[in-house]
């Protein structure tokens, strides 16, 4: 039982880094319909940011927490306007090769300024326990849970109670009719860029400290997330954030009690799930069918 | 003091296809003028080239000013309110957020007043906007319309899809908001009889040309408009 809960408690933690990851996909996914592959390679990017602004050092700062965060979302803002705003009325497709062009440039921009090599990024919680009825929970992740979700939370509260958070929303389900409203859409778009960004960054910065800092640690973390907004259903961010803890926990737990799941079988048992969970529920597990009238 | 809306010799094109020939039109402040023809005719363009979402040519000017290539956003915030073609609903939004929507760019938007021109609302707030009836959504439109503080409100074909006590209604309701609060508003409507009853003057529209145009009078005089479009 102990082993159970302390399995769940580090399951939840992995789960709110892959949750808080598919999130950000989902954001950008469901305004623009274009998926963001540049979503782990950014994050990854304003961690090293944050760990230059620690000054490559072995304590964590919370102003330089902060600070990266206003730097990702300034950051995100600017790639979309740059970047994506010009490929506007171009197909779909041709805006993911430009985030997987972005891929391939962050990730070579950071090996090539903080050097390919690993790095030690701090944490800002304590390695110690507690110990609640023999259950040993890590102060570390209880931090990054607590921290991630309040983020999200953050995130909830400014789409469901702010007349900009509003916009979004209608932005992203009806563009013209938004624009016909006087919401300036493009502006809009920036703004969920900046959102994505910054939720990637603190995603980048909780996960740090357990693999430790290097240009691909991000790369296996997006595919997760990847698996977690799929599962979640793509247009639901409750379903990312619901798809990310269940895939944490899940994966946790199989690493415990199946024991032929090592960690190199990970990956594959994340997507083989997914496969499974598409062949039997194709919109999945919160996503609408969406049936057309013709 | 000139015209509120002034289209002079406005063309659009989709792709290869004409849609509108060099259309002239007017509306002045606090009148309601209502757009005739047949489907396909340009009615639908014409009030896209005001909005701005369509590319055209020619000059659209909105109370003294040129609207050039404003883009739509822009032309809302200059005072148009354009409840486009099957309504432009958030259908996935509750009535209550689709009409803050109304009121994005209002600074202290009056939902009093609209709670007296569509007392229903009230109850229906928290409802989610697309399991509304089309009569339903239509008058959320125009609501969340209204909230915009529109000098000139575009309606294009508010009776489509709907029964003939509802519509009515509909139009009703658009003669009160243009009676009591000034509201100038062009409609396009392929039920001419309505749209002429509700409205001061009128346009017809033939294959992308202004083919009529005079007081809503007139028109329903008129034997071509009455064989045409009121058929009788």
């Amino acid at each position: 039982m102990q082993t159970f809960f302390q399995t769940l408690t580090t399951g939840l933690s992995d789960g709110a880094i892959f949750g808080s990851l598919a999130l950000a996909l989902v954001l950008i996914y469901k305004a623009t319909e274009v998926i963001n592959f540049a979503q782990g390679e950014m994050a990854m990017f304003t961690t090293y940011i944050a760990w230059a602004l620690m000054g490559h050092g072995s304590t964590f700062h919370w102003w330089a927490f902060f600070a990266t965060l206003g730097i990702a979302f300034g950051g995100g803002a600017l790639l979309q306007q740059t970047v994506i705003r010009p490929l506007e009325r171009a197909s779909v497709l041709t805006a993911v090769m430009a985030t997987i062009a972005l891929l391939v440039i962050l990730n070579g921009l950071a090996a090539w300024i903080w050097s390919p090599q690993l790095q030690f990024f701090p944490s800002p919680f304590p390695t110690s326990s507690w110990v609640v009825g023999g259950v040993h929970i890590s102060k570390q992740d209880v931090g990054t849970f607590g921290v991630v979700m309040a983020c999200v939370l953050v995130l909830w509260l400014f789409f469901r109670f702010t007349k900009l958070g509003l916009a979004m929303r209608a932005g992203a389900l009806n563009p013209d009719a938004a624009r016909l409203m006087g919401v300036r859409t493009s502006w809009l778009l920036a703004l969920g860029w900046g959102f994505a960004a910054a939720l990637g960054a603190v995603s980048g910065m909780m996960v740090a400290p357990t693999v430790f800092l290097t240009p691909n640690m991000m790369q296996a973390i997006l595919i997760y997330a990847f698996a977690a907004a799929v599962l979640g259903g793509l247009e639901s961010p409750v379903g990312a954030v619901v798809g990310g803890l269940g895939l944490g926990v899940l994966l946790n737990m199989l690493g415990q009690y199946v024991h032929p799941v090592t960690s190199e079988l990970r990956l594959p048992v994340a997507l083989g799930l997914l496969l499974v969970v598409l062949l039997i529920r194709p919109a999945g597990l919160f996503g609408r069918v969406v049936v057309r009238r013709v | 003091m000139g015209a509120l809306l002034e289209l002079s010799d406005v063309r659009a094109r989709y792709g290869q296809v004409a849609a509108l020939h060099g259309v002239s039109l007017t509306v002045e402040e606090g009148e309601v003028v209502s757009l005739l023809g047949a489907n396909g005719a340009g009615k639908t363009t014409t009030l896209r080239s005001v909005s701005g979402t369509v590319r055209r040519t020619g000059d659209v000017v909105l109370a003294g000013k040129r609207l050039g290539r404003a883009s739509p956003e822009a032309v809302a915030r200059a005072g148009v309110a354009h409840v486009p073609e099957g309504r432009g609903i958030f259908a996935e939004l509750t009535v209550w957020e689709n009409l803050r929507m109304g009121a994005y760019t209002v600074r202290r938007p009056d939902f009093a007043s609209v709670q007296s021109y569509f007392p229903w609302l009230q109850d229906r707030r928290n409802q989610q906007a697309g399991t509304l009836s089309g009569g339903e959504q239509q008058m959320l439109a125009l609501a969340r319309a209204f909230l915009s503080r529109p000098r000139l409100l575009m309606l294009d074909e508010p009776s489509l899809g709907l029964a003939p006590l509802v519509t009515r209604e509909v139009f009703r309701v658009v003669s009160e908001l243009n009676q009591k609060e000034g509201v100038a508003v062009l409609v396009v409507e392929q039920n001419a009889a309505v749209a002429l009853a509700a409205a001061q003057r009128g346009y017809v529209l033939e294959t992308g040309e202004i083919v009529l145009s005079g007081t809503a009078d007139e028109l329903k005089s008129n034997d071509a408009v009455r064989s045409a479009y009121l058929g009788y």
